[in-house]
């Protein structure tokens, strides 16, 4: 999906070929998705990031039919911007505030995979220990304690970051997902560890094998 | 009409009116003209210029647009193009930036800017529009910019003001590029007390397109439109090209307006990709950007260069404020905007493609054959010049050039009884504070604030020696089943000051040798060069002189290594009172790979791989690190430059990556061999083991600044092959070493150990304790 400002769309296109399926290019402007099974939203600055970060791009004709997709079950995988732009529209719960450091921050993060049951991380094993690059200015996440007592009770939580805390997220939590586990947010960047030749790891490709393995059952 | 605009209406100044009052003051002095070249607008015009016309003259004939006391000395750039090159130079200079063939249907377009006078004033928004100048330049030829890099100078990093300067103009070249989702692959930081109040910003962007999508900045054919598409003109950056606040314009009621332009990365971005689908349809026909001298700049850059007429109502200029005057929409340097000449078959298309993007584009003009620059403002005209004799007629001035008068005595004081450490102790704590200094430091604290990642290409990037990234698209996947190119680009700057002050000929040719070599480390073989030349004021002969030896060096360099001047970019009056600032020229040296995979990184990795040091060491510390840190000394001369050695080298190097005879490469530059096997070793994961050779000083074998040298890391089982390759072709390699897992130090034998992990606290926490 490219909305004005997406930056990293191209980095999720090549990763759903890499994982070996076919992927589509997505406009924010059309309400049609061009019946695809499962939607990428990428990182980047959306509409520059005015007003906040992902507030404008919810409101998009292409997001009202993701909204809808994302609530029939449809993997929907949002990365940095894209798990902003979730949030905003109230696809999973919290928020994403300026790092605590306030600069931007791009560094290789170690993750460790917390929940190996979603649409999207089901290739992983419960426990492990990845490396992929983490890249954000706003990239704090924040919610209020109700809330993240219930998302770790539940399991929501996807993935935490391992050593330093890089932006000051509550409980060092780097993606979550929501009740039926088919909609993933996450900040840290997957698309960017699929290849030896450009990333730190290709830790990242089992996320997008992962909805391959749910929708048509291929096996990593 | 609103009481203002009916205001300034009585107050336009038209062609009619100049006509009548040929003799009025105007004040072009203010506006930086000299009173010689006031009398040869008159000339030109057979009439005083208009108001209009006097401040288009004064940004075009500005020396930051009008290169008016470099091009003399920038001649030679065309002179000296090397018989080698002319057929991979698809632009030379001249052009919004040069472009090089680098084969298979491909074309690369690259160039560095200075951005510094801008940011020291307001260091976030000057660094920002300086990214954003230059990826405007890039797209103009067509291109799709794919990475950035920066070279940054500043004052002691623990000056006051530095904490000022450097982290605002970190975040501004962080926010800006990120937002626009270009990786930024590399650069350089470096610090000294000239730099104090003139910080130097050199932003360089590279882009790709096919040899057969070149555009050019022309306005061709009679009856095509003009349309000034992208952000509106606001009242920003009015004449930041030409340092002037004019008194005219405040008695017609304007408040002062900031001479810094304010940058939208979004309206660059969403501008970027409205232009890439413009140039895919095939819709203009000429384009240029707006930059420095904004509207003045590309109608006479735009008219001279095609048909040769152009008529422009100014009217019709879509504008943030609606006070502004025609002089200053004129003088606007808003970003982010572009101007295209579009054949009136093409407008509706070119049209409906901005509006898919939500960009503003609105028709102000019209190509003719009149010959002639016209503008007409609430229905007057206002302008009416020759094009040409703004874009390409402007002074030309050969400045008096004299050699410092204190040239001889700065070589004389060769700095030879400083004293030099004697003990493996006192190496050991020379490598400890050199490591330390912010010059040598880790570099991460600000190189973390850019995004490297974004578009998925990039293969290396800071603190290797070049950037590096593959060069492939949609097209080429779609051409070769879905594959991407292994074809990729590695780019690397660099200049030092210290020794350009030392010896501004042989100091440019290390500035360049050095980012040649970079290039090679990687694997890269160089092919084409640009420049930005960053000096005091050219009115200072002493200055002059550096200039014309810095550029007479690079020539000269350039014609020896047989890789072109492509582009680049002069900044003067870098300086403070009258103190200049180090004459500083950086050098972008672009390379070529055909196999990305077969790149060589920097980290030792490599448990049992030996260690080689290949060229000549000598007794060379003029213009060093350590004499700078250790002594706080300048004087002597810089190393001797030996540029067959660099080629011999750079050979050496490319081969042994293309044949896989070594894993790791490293360059030797400022602070010598020590500093290169730290930066090694942190990079990854081994230590090593270092025996220093019989006949050589310790001391001069750890620190020597002697250029043309390389580390390099060689399996066992290729060591034999690579020595062999070595001796063929004559150049020196010593084995003075092996890289060890489980050493994890840099142990000299018979001197000093130094363990990796106390090496990297004193290298990584030097810029964090500085900045936060």
């Amino acid at each position: 999906m490219t909305f004005p400002g997406s930056l990293d769309d191209r980095d999720a296109l090549r990763a759903v070929r890499l994982a070996g399926a076919e992927p589509v290019p997505l406009w924010h402007g059309e309400k049609w998705l061009s019946d695809v099974v499962a939607v990428v939203l990428p990182g980047g600055f959306s509409y520059g990031d005015y007003l906040r970060a992902g507030a404008i791009a919810r409101f998009s004709p292409a997001m009202q039919s993701v909204i809808d997709g994302a609530k029939n079950g449809m993997p929907v995988l949002g990365i940095c911007n894209g798990f902003q732009v979730l949030c905003e529209a109230h696809l999973l719960p919290g928020a994403l505030i300026r790092n605590d450091h306030r600069k931007f921050v791009c560094r290789d993060q170690r993750l460790r995979i917390e929940n190996a049951e979603t649409a999207w991380t089901n290739q992983y094993e419960a426990g492990q220990e990845i490396v992929v690059p983490l890249k954000n200015g706003e990239g704090g996440y924040v919610a209020d304690p109700a809330t993240l007592d219930a998302l770790e009770a539940d399991g929501r939580v996807v993935a935490r970051y391992l050593g330093d805390n890089p932006n000051g997220s509550y409980r060092a939590i780097a993606g979550i997902t929501n009740e039926a586990g088919n909609v993933v947010g996450l900040m840290p960047h997957p698309e960017h560890a699929v290849e030896e030749l450009t990333g730190p790891s290709t830790d990242g490709l089992a996320f997008f094998t992962s909805v391959l393995q749910k929708l048509v059952g291929i096996p990593a | 009409m609103t009481p203002s605009s009916a205001a300034q209406r009585s107050l336009i100044d038209t062609v009619k009116a100049a006509k009548k009052s040929s003799d009025a003051q105007q004040p072009y002095r203010e506006l930086g003209l000299a009173d010689n070249e006031y009398a040869r607008i008159k000339e030109i015009l057979g009439r005083r210029p208009t108001s209009s016309e006097l401040a288009m003259y004064s940004v075009m004939w500005s020396e930051h647009c009008s290169y008016k006391s470099s091009k003399v000395h920038l001649k030679q750039f065309g002179d000296k193009v090397p018989v080698e090159a002319k057929d991979i130079l698809l632009v030379g200079m001249g052009e919004n930036a040069g472009v090089v063939d680098i084969g298979d249907g491909w074309a690369v377009t690259f160039k560095i800017e200075s951005h510094n006078h801008p940011s020291y004033v307001e260091p976030h928004q000057g660094a920002a529009t300086g990214v954003g100048g230059i990826v405007r330049d890039i797209l103009t030829m067509g291109a799709r910019p794919v990475a950035v890099m920066d070279s940054l100078r500043f004052g002691p990093a623990n000056a006051p003001d530095t904490a000022r300067v450097l982290p605002g103009v970190v975040s501004g070249v962080g926010g800006y590029g990120n937002c626009l989702g270009l990786p930024n692959i590399g650069g350089e930081v470096a610090f000294d007390s000239t730099y104090l109040g003139n910080p130097l910003v050199n932003a360089l962007c590279v882009g790709v397109l096919r040899t057969d999508e070149i555009k050019l900045a022309k306005a061709d054919g009679p009856g095509s439109k003009v349309v000034l598409f992208g952000a509106r003109t606001g009242g920003d950056g009015i004449g930041g090209a030409s340092v002037l606040a004019s008194a005219s314009f405040e008695a017609q009621g304007k408040t002062k307006r900031p001479a810094v332009q304010v940058g939208d990365p979004f309206a660059e971005k969403v501008l970027i990709e409205c232009c890439l689908e413009i140039f895919a349809a095939d819709l203009v026909t000429g384009i240029q950007d707006l930059g420095a001298a904004g509207l003045s700049c590309a109608t006479t850059e735009l008219a001279a260069a095609g048909t040769g007429g152009m008529a422009v109502d100014l009217d019709l200029a879509p504008l943030r404020d609606e006070t502004l005057v025609p002089e200053e929409i004129l003088m606007s340097e808003s970003q982010e905007r572009m101007m295209a000449v579009v054949t009136p078959k093409n407008l509706s298309a070119f049209m409906a493609i901005c509006e898919k993007w939500d960009v503003t584009a609105t028709v102000i003009g019209e190509v003719n054959d009149s010959g002639r620059l016209t503008m007409r403002w609430h229905g007057e005209k206002i302008v009416d010049v020759p094009p040409r004799t703004l874009a390409h007629e402007g002074p030309v001035y050969q400045r008096p050039i004299r050699r410092p008068y204190d040239q001889d005595a700065l070589n004389g004081d060769h700095g030879n009884g400083l004293p030099r450490p004697k003990t493996g102790e006192k190496l050991r704590s020379t490598a400890l504070k050199l490591i330390a200094s912010p010059n040598l430091a880790d570099k991460s604290w600000i190189t973390d604030q850019y995004d490297r990642y974004v578009l998925g290409n990039t293969v290396l990037a800071q603190p290797e020696d070049a950037g590096m990234v593959r060069v492939t698209d949609e097209r080429w996947r779609a051409e070769h089943d879905g594959e991407d190119s292994t074809l990729g680009l590695a780019l690397a700057t660099d200049g030092n000051g210290r020794y350009t002050r030392l010896d501004p000929y042989a100091g440019a040719q290390l500035a360049l040798a050095e980012a040649y070599r970079n290039v090679a480390t990687t694997g890269a073989r160089p092919l084409a060069v640009t420049n930005c030349l960053n000096f005091g004021s050219p009115e200072d002969p002493a200055v002059m002189w550096q200039f014309s030896e810095a550029v007479r060096g690079i020539a000269d360099g350039c014609q020896q290594l047989g890789i072109p001047v492509t582009g680049g970019n002069v900044s003067f009056y870098n300086q403070t009172g009258t103190s200049p600032i180090l004459p500083t020229p950086v050098l972008g040296v672009l390379g070529l790979i055909d196999d990305v995979t077969r790149r060589t990184p920097m980290a030792f990795d490599q448990d049992g791989h030996q260690l080689y040091l290949l060229g000549d060491t000598r007794d060379e510390f003029g213009g060093s690190e350590w004499a700078y840190v250790m002594h706080g000394f300048l004087g002597g001369k810089p190393p001797a430059v030996d540029l067959d050695r660099e080629k011999l080298l750079a050979d050496v190097l490319i081969n042994a990556s293309r044949d896989g005879l070594v894993d790791a490469a490293h360059d030797l530059s400022d602070g010598g061999l020590f500093v290169a096997l730290a930066e090694s070793c942190l990079r990854g994961t081994t230590g090593v083991r270092v025996i220093v050779p019989d006949d050589v000083d310790p001391f001069v074998f750890l620190f020597s600044e002697s250029a043309g040298r390389a580390i390099v890391a060689v399996p066992r089982t290729e060591e034999v092959r690579f020595t062999d390759m070595c001796t063929a072709r004559r150049l020196p390699a010593t084995r003075i070493g092996v890289l060890d897992v489980l050493e994890s130090a840099i142990e000299v034998q018979g001197q000093f150990r130094l363990p990796l992990a106390e090496l990297r606290t004193a290298w990584a926490s030097t810029l964090p304790d500085l900045f936060g």
